[in-house]
């Protein structure tokens, strides 16, 4: 059995190439990925997809949609994949931020796990965004408090450990967070500054 | 404290809602008004149908659309209030501008369609492919007024010119690269495409159909059902922000709240012209709530109706007349408002285009006044007697 071609529309390429991957390891063979909207009546009139999948940040939508109704024209009508009965399919489309359309006349079960991987794979992608912004908080976060340490093992002689030891216990005795203490302490040491020149630094 | 949550695209006729939240209307009714911007009429479809919006800013023909089963999910959606009237422009290519003959007068349609129609079949040629005018969505006031505009100015829609349709975000730059010759959008993207140097106004809705309808609140039926009291409240609440929002001297402050990056997120000068109407020059350009703007006309609905048909949307059928009337819902719009002791509307359908001058109706205290709503040329729309042309 040929399993359904897919089309995946998404101007992030890199979350497009992770479904097209996922697509791939199940078996799917014929998929493809379009960044830019431009000429897509024509490419889905030429590749005849089975299924399209777009994500809801996309202001083209309801061009797609447009493209669908000319195409009930050429007798290849396109409906959205999930109906108000799947309510439960389709929030989760929603909440992940995807969309599917599929051909007319194609039966749901041959369609329904390739909407549940893109579900999975937009979730996971928007997972390792949310993990990646943190990442990058986190390493912001610490280049502060070796700022912060830095200052103090300049101005009070101390070494690293104890200039740390003094910004938890600070931190803990205001109920405030280490790298706001450190940030309140750059903040006040470079309006002392002035004419002292450079003091301290990473 | 009831919390409804609301949908609403960057636009600004959206403005009636961000006001009933933001200047506490909705809080002295009771309710906790959540807006969500959304990227696509789809989108907010959607969200309507699994129930995330309870209501939502929407185009006027999309509840038509979705009662006649044009559009997914068989959702029933009704229009119990009106988001103002006008606010859209036809904006061409400064090429295009710049090939018609006669000097334009925005608030002249007639004029300005001859003009059009006249470089059409005496410059441009036969051999010219037809020129491509955007539109935001198929069921939009934007492509059924575009269509009315260029056929009853003699030009034929498909052969001369081509509707395509585009996100409004898009329209500028695809006017400026040539992509496309011309749009019907509402504000801010008329005003952005001028503020950019990439196209001018030929004519506006206002002049096309004075007095005409653009966005609704729709309702998902079935939560109108279940919440009669919190939507009558907010009802009641977007009757007061629209009165704010109607008053002229609320227009730069409205403006400011507008711009804002979690509202339409565009400079506060793209938002004015369109508030106070110098866009063109016409006071009447936006009407958030003189002249009963906020009334849902079933005549309005029936216009929607008329024009779908001849667009090709769908074919007549004596029994969708009633669906299209019952989409619009002027009885839970008066029932909501009784409390307020305003002057309302007392029929749910009017002559379309008969008020040549605006006139007082009722005869409560405070009268009234309605129309003009003439249509630029000249025609009548009899809500209990159309004629279906396809």
């Amino acid at each position: 059995m040929v399993l359904p071609s897919v089309l995946i529309i998404d101007d992030n390429e890199a979350r497009a190439s992770i479904i097209k991957t996922g697509l791939s390891e199940a078996g799917y063979r014929d998929v493809a990925i379009v960044y830019e909207m431009d000429g897509i009546a024509a490419f889905i009139a030429n590749t005849k997809p089975d299924v399209i999948v777009i994500d809801l940040e996309n202001p083209n939508r309801d061009r797609l949609e447009n493209v669908f109704q000319l195409s009930r024209a050429v007798k290849r009508p396109i409906a959205m994949f999930v109906d108000r009965s799947d309510q439960s399919t389709m929030k989760a489309a929603i909440d992940a931020g995807v969309s599917a359309y599929v051909v007319d006349g194609l039966k749901q079960d041959r369609v329904k796990n390739i909407l549940d991987m893109a579900i999975t794979r937009f979730n996971a992608f928007a997972r390792l965004e949310r993990e990646l912004e943190e990442a990058k908080g986190a390493l912001q976060n610490r280049k502060t408090i070796d700022r912060a340490k830095a200052l103090l093992m300049a101005a009070r002689n101390i070494d690293e450990d104890e200039a740390y030891t003094l910004l938890r216990k600070t931190a803990m005795n205001q109920n405030r967070k280490i790298v706001d203490v450190a940030d309140s302490l750059i903040m006040s040491a470079s309006l002392l500054e002035s004419n002292e020149g450079k003091n301290g630094g990473d | 404290m009831v919390e409804i949550n609301a949908g609403f695209l960057p636009l600004t006729d959206s403005a009636i809602l961000v006001a009933a939240k933001e200047r506490g209307f909705a809080q002295e009714e009771g309710i906790k008004l959540n807006l969500v911007r959304e990227t696509s009429w789809a989108n907010v479809r959607d969200r309507l149908a699994v129930g995330q919006f309870d209501v939502s800013h929407a185009l006027a023909p999309m509840p038509i659309a979705s009662n006649l089963g044009l559009t997914p999910f068989n959702m029933r959606l009704i229009a119990p209030f009106a988001l103002g009237l006008g606010g859209n422009a036809i904006t061409l290519s400064n090429p295009l501008m710049a090939a018609l003959s006669a000097p334009i007068d925005a608030l002249d349609a007639r004029a300005a369609g001859a003009a059009l129609a006249h470089y059409i079949k005496e410059q441009r040629g036969a051999a010219h492919k037809p020129l491509q005018f955007a539109v935001v969505h198929p069921h939009s006031g934007h492509n059924l007024e575009l269509r009315y505009w260029l056929t009853a100015s003699g030009i034929q829609v498909d052969r001369d010119i081509e509707i395509v349709i585009l996100p409004p975000s898009l329209m500028p730059d695809a006017l400026a690269s040539g992509q496309i010759d011309g749009f019907c959008v509402g504000e801010p993207w008329n005003s952005v495409a001028i503020a950019q140097g990439s196209g001018q106004i030929i004519t506006t809705k206002s002049a096309i159909w004075a007095s005409s309808p653009e966005k609704v609140l729709a309702v998902q039926e079935e939560w109108a059902l279940n919440n009669e009291e919190s939507l009558q409240a907010l009802i009641r609440a977007l009757y007061r922000a629209a009165s704010w929002c109607g008053a002229k001297e609320n227009h730069a402050a409205l403006a400011e709240l507008l711009s804002q990056p979690h509202y339409l997120n565009v400079p506060h000068d793209y938002i004015l012209p369109a508030l106070t109407g110098s866009i063109v020059n016409d006071t009447s350009f936006f009407i958030p709530h003189a002249r009963a703007a906020t009334f849902p006309w079933q005549s309005h609905a029936l216009w929607f109706y008329a024009q779908m048909v001849r667009a090709g949307h769908l074919t007549h059928n004596d029994e969708n007349i009633d669906i299209v009337r019952r989409s619009y819902r002027p009885d839970l719009y008066r029932a909501a408002l009784e409390p307020l002791g305003v002057a309302v509307p007392s029929a749910n359908a009017k002559l379309e285009g008969a008020l040549k001058e605006a006139i007082a109706v009722g005869v409560s205290k405070d009268a009234l006044f309605l129309g003009p709503d003439t249509f630029f040329d000249g025609a009548l729309f009899d809500p209990d007697h159309f004629e279906i042309t396809s």
